[in-house]
């Protein structure tokens, strides 16, 4: 049995769900009961990084983890458990609009005084706030544009085209030293963390694992490629004006300039992919299947509505002078106070 | 492709300038090169671009598509920063 070199090690677990998943994936023990799975919160810490375990074993799998556990039938057939509890609640919860149009609507206008988590790191945050989100942010930045790759078999014509260019661009364009997951190492760097895949899993709270298990479950289903887009669509709509602020506050605290870079490139390149992606993949995909257009509108709310909890967590944490992590962050990797 | 900073409009990095006049034929593509109109938002065009500004700097850019600011409220002029986008 082959296993991944240079994988992360397992996270702790946080509850029965992901004790038993990680049992299982070690050969130690059982996977939970499906009775388990339907009742726990599925939101919350224990069922999210459960199904954060069962995701990795696409990306980069797990140190001492047989990489054939990706396609066990059992895991899979907890994973489906879990998955259909959150694609449920996601149904349940986040569903708002009924056509893409209206969904996209709230995206492409500005609040003039927005109360986000950008918008608190840019007027107030410190640098220790900084390396929160970032640490939070690594899950997915450290594979940014990764999971939205497995919609590209799944498209054709326009759609596939525009989602290919788009992709290539944030894969640095050919480049190894402009991939944007390279330029967020950067940018981990110059705010004094570790750049090593996995590192901050344990570091990172629920909400934060929701926004990532959300992208995997679009990303891995065929069934759900109007989501899959629907989602990408409003990460790139947003960007631009978010990561301006982020920026500035990269600037004001002095974070330094792979830190201020990061989000610079975002500013600009994701003026254009808002462009592409509503224009080439939405438009190509909804002229090739446009029985997939609520699905769109659901990828676009479902992503609102998981940022949504995920910036108030932080907000909540942060206003109350609490950190937003589940473990401290290493003083030691900090070459600035 | 994702601009080097080195790309951004600023005018120490300009170019000099020279104007399309200065090509040899060859340099053009026979296919006409089609700029997507938007009643609000960017012009759209493949890139890469070479814009030259009213001061006679030319800036480029080298990304697959390029979004040109028509709101002139862009923080990025000539590039589209989403600045155009409606406040509410
Ligand atoms: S057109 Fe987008 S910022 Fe001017
Ligand atoms: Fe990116
Ligand atoms: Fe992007």
């Amino acid at each position: 049995m082959e296993h991944d070199r240079g994988a992360p090690g397992l996270p702790a677990p946080r509850g029965p769900l992901s004790e038993g998943v990680e049992a299982y994936l070690r050969g130690a023990g059982r996977l939970p009961r499906l009775e388990d799975v339907a009742r726990a919160a599925v939101y919350g810490e224990d069922l999210q990084l459960a199904l954060y375990l069962c995701y990795e074993l696409h990306y980069r799998g797990f140190a001492g983890v047989s990489p054939d556990r990706e396609w066990d039938p059992e895991l899979l057939r907890t994973r489906a458990a879990l998955e259909h509890r959150f694609l449920s609640a996601l149904r349940a919860d986040a569903r708002l609009h009924d056509g893409v149009d209206e969904a996209l609507a709230g995206l492409l206008v500005e609040p003039v005084d927005g109360t986000g988590v950008s918008h608190f790191l840019r007027d107030e945050g410190e640098l220790w706030h900084l390396r929160e989100y970032a640490a939070q942010r690594s899950l997915y930045h450290l594979k940014e544009a990764d999971p939205h790759a497995w919609v590209l078999p799944r498209l054709w014509g326009r759609a596939k085209a525009g989602m290919a260019a788009v992709e290539f661009d944030e894969w640095g364009g050919g480049r190894a030293d402009r991939v944007h997951a390279r330029l967020f190492a950067d940018l981990m760097t110059d705010l004094g963390l570790d750049t090593a895949y996995g590192r901050y899993v344990d570091a990172a709270c629920a909400e934060a694992l929701v926004t990532v298990n959300l992208m995997s479950l679009f990303g891995l289903h065929r069934s759900l490629r109007g989501a899959l887009v629907g989602h990408f669509a409003t990460v790139e709509i947003t960007s631009s004006p978010g990561s301006r602020r982020l920026a500035e506050a990269m600037r004001r605290t002095g974070a330094g300039p792979a830190a201020e870079h990061f989000y610079d490139e975002h500013v600009e390149a994701d003026a254009v992919h808002e462009q592409v992606v509503r224009h080439d993949v939405i438009g190509g995909l909804l002229e090739e299947e446009p029985q997939l257009a609520a699905d769109v509108a659901f990828g676009i709310d479902a992503t609102g509505f998981v940022e949504d909890r995920f910036g108030a967590r932080l907000l909540a944490d942060w206003r109350a002078s609490l950190s937003s992590l589940r473990a401290p962050l290493d003083r030691e990797t900090a070459h600035i106070s | 492709m994702p601009n080097s900073p080195s790309d951004r409009a600023t005018p120490d990095r300009a170019t000099p300038d020279r104007s399309p006049s200065d090509r040899s034929p060859s340099d053009r593509s026979e296919a006409p090169r089609r700029v997507t109109v938007q009643r609000k938002g960017p012009l759209l065009m493949e890139g890469p671009v070479e814009v030259e500004l009213e001061d006679g700097s030319v800036v480029t850019s080298d990304r697959f598509r390029v979004a040109l600011c028509t709101c002139r409220r862009s923080r990025r002029y000539p590039w589209c920063d989403t600045s155009h986008r409606d406040r509410v």
